[in-house]
């Protein structure tokens, strides 16, 4: 077996033992990538030379090291991971998918990446991902959308389509995430991966490129969900540089084994109507059978807002991006029309709508309205627009407030609902991995993909996408994927149940 | 309530994006279907209801008031470089004001 193949609990034992090197983890990635890459475009970068070298140093480190030194390293000491091109590595490029950020270089780590470099974990490359996280398919990249391993014809899921890619077709070993409405848990699903969105607060947000930031959680990415928690315990944590962190959860230490007997799980009746494919109902279906063989109780739960969701979500989040957005201005960093100086940017920028006539910047207006023109995708454009529009005086309380409200009594229901449950499931998605082109034309077709998976960030919950079986459509095997969602703060919980469950399927 | 396609000219300007006569036109539809989409909203009775406005209770973080070696050390030249224009160690604007 090649080493890629590896999880990250069987890569950080077979380092302990000595069974490989470092080196060699590494370099089994790198084949991987140059064989597949190509065609399924997973990554936008691949940072080979660096990555090499601190392998190398990995090695180095632990070639005097005792047993007892080497039991003790840290849980990702080596371990090849992909990272979500909105999150920042300093001294690299992050382009969030996007014209606007083509030729930008972090200036300094995410809190995220700073606890991964503690680790020693080593970093393969940026991944693939649409536009600012907008979308759900990675077809919204301005580099191009990535495939899906398990059918090249069909899409990853998004927007973090490019890591789930790269996990699933082990070009890595796990990856970083992220999701403001479902953008872990439904490539997680379409890829047939662990995907997990830790309740608001749990991972700082610093160094993340900002969508809408009340609802933006880093998250995990990985083979199975116990390498979801390996990946999630290193991130997680308060940070002074993000003040919506929350603080350690004391009450949860000690819950590693949650049995699945006699626990109630909550399946809400609103996930299993109209608009589910029987097909990824039966599978469903199936895996619940599975739990309660197990000892779990179904109980058939309501969740009476579920339907404004999606709807309370596509006005909370483009007023978000409206504001996050605005910084792109043209004057501080990123693409700008005013940027004679650079040659490079302006022959890779030929964007079809944009005429060399329209290129000119006479005054500071333009420079605004004519960067923004050029360096922002139609889905971005089309949230800006929305959003400036809910925020605008006269439509402020009719549409951006009364979301608001609606976002309190969406929280209710779940606060309710796990009064009497553990833990609450169902689909992740409610369709198969859908063809390219297939939901371009109408961006309410493409927000429908969300239905099940926006409640979780409007309520800032934990929920987490384990693979439940597949479907066979025209030849190709296609992943279903479970969604559990806990109760506020109970991460640890909830990725318990999670991994009981694994282990049925 | 539809979008007209001179809401979108003024949507356009307040968010700073130049359009295109095309994107003029899509926009119009798209913001309208999306619109008339989220309008299922008012079936709610969100009477008495306290909008909820961020992801955690709201609770005041304080940290010290002083600069961080990392966040200084070579960063003001590096965040200049960033920058699209530049002139003698600062970021370089089109006028402001102009006359008329």
């Amino acid at each position: 077996m090649n080493l890629n193949h590896l999880t990250i609990k069987q890569a950080s034992e077979g380092i302990r033992k000595k069974d490989f090197s470092v080196t060699e983890l590494v370099s089994d990635c790198f084949c991987a990538i140059k064989e597949k890459d190509s065609e399924i475009h997973a990554y936008l970068e691949i940072f080979e030379e660096s990555a090499r070298a601190d392998a190398k140093k990995r090695d180095e480190e632990i070639s005097h090291h005792n047993d007892a030194e080497l039991s003790s390293l840290p849980a990702l000491f080596g371990i090849p991971l992909a990272i979500k091109d909105n999150i920042l590595i300093e001294g690299s490029r992050a382009t969030a998918g996007s014209k606007m950020l083509a030729h930008y270089h972090a200036l300094y780590d995410a809190t995220v990446i700073k606890k991964l470099k503690k680790q020693r974990a080593i970093f393969l490359g940026k991944t693939n991902m649409d536009e600012f996280a907008m979308g759900s398919s990675t077809e919204n990249s301005a580099f191009g959308f990535s495939r899906n391993p398990h059918d090249l014809s069909r899409v990853p899921g998004g927007s973090s389509g490019g890591s789930a890619a790269a996990v699933a077709a082990d070009m890595c070993i796990a990856a970083l995430g992220s999701d403001t409405g479902g953008s872990i848990r439904q490539p997680a699903s379409f890829c047939g991966i662990a995907g997990f969105k830790p309740t608001y607060g749990q991972v700082s947000r610093h160094g993340l490129i900002a969508m809408a930031s009340s609802l933006d959680q880093i998250g995990p990415m990985a083979k199975t969900v116990e390498d979801a928690h390996i990946l999630f315990e290193a991130i997680r944590g308060q940070d002074e540089c993000d003040s919506t962190t929350i603080k350690e959860l004391n009450y949860e230490l000690g819950i590693k084994n949650q049995e699945l007997r006699n626990l109630k799980i909550g399946v809400p009746k609103e996930y299993f109507s109209e608009g589910l494919d029987v097909d990824v109902k039966a599978v469903i279906t199936e895996a619940l059978e599975k739990a309660k063989r197990a000892g779990a109780r179904i109980e058939e739960i309501t969740l009476p807002h579920s339907r404004f969701a999606l709807p309370a979500y596509y006005i909370i989040v483009p007023s978000e991006v409206s504001a996050n957005m605005a910084r792109f201005d043209g004057i501080r960093y990123g693409y700008s029309v005013s940027a004679a100086n650079r040659h490079e940017q302006r022959t890779t920028l030929t964007d079809t709508n944009s005429k060399d006539t329209r290129r000119d910047a006479e005054n500071l207006y333009d420079v605004y309205t004519k960067t923004r023109a050029q360096g922002f995708g139609t889905e971005v454009k089309r949230r800006i627009m929305l959003g400036t529009y809910a925020l605008s005086a006269g439509y402020y309380d009719a549409y951006y407030v009364k979301a608001q409200k609606v976002r309190r009594l969406i929280t209710q229901d779940f606060d309710n609902a796990f009064k009497n449950v553990d833990i609450i499931a169902g689909p992740t998605m409610p369709m198969l991995p859908f063809r390219f082109g297939e939901r371009t034309e109408n961006p309410l077709q493409m927000y429908l993909a969300d239905v099940y998976t926006v409640a979780v960030n409007l309520a800032g919950l934990p929920a987490v996408s384990v693979p439940a079986g597949a479907v066979t459509r025209l030849g190709s095997k296609l992943p279903v994927g479970l969604q559990f969602i806990g109760s506020h703060g109970k991460d640890q919980k909830l990725l318990s149940i999670a991994r009981q469950f694994e282990q049925l399927t | 309530m539809p979008i007209t396609s001179r809401d979108v000219i003024h949507i356009a300007h307040l968010a700073r994006i130049e359009l295109t006569p095309e994107e003029e036109k899509k926009f119009t539809d798209d913001l309208s279907a999306i619109l008339g989409f989220v309008e299922e909203l008012n079936q709610v009775d969100t009477e008495h209801i306290e909008p909820m406005t961020g992801g955690t209770a709201l609770e005041n973080i304080m940290r010290k008031d002083q600069e961080r070696e990392e966040d200084t050390n070579g960063k003001p030249q590096k965040l200049l470089e960033e920058a699209p224009e530049t002139e003698r160690g600062y970021v370089k604007v089109k006028a402001v004001f102009e006359y008329t």
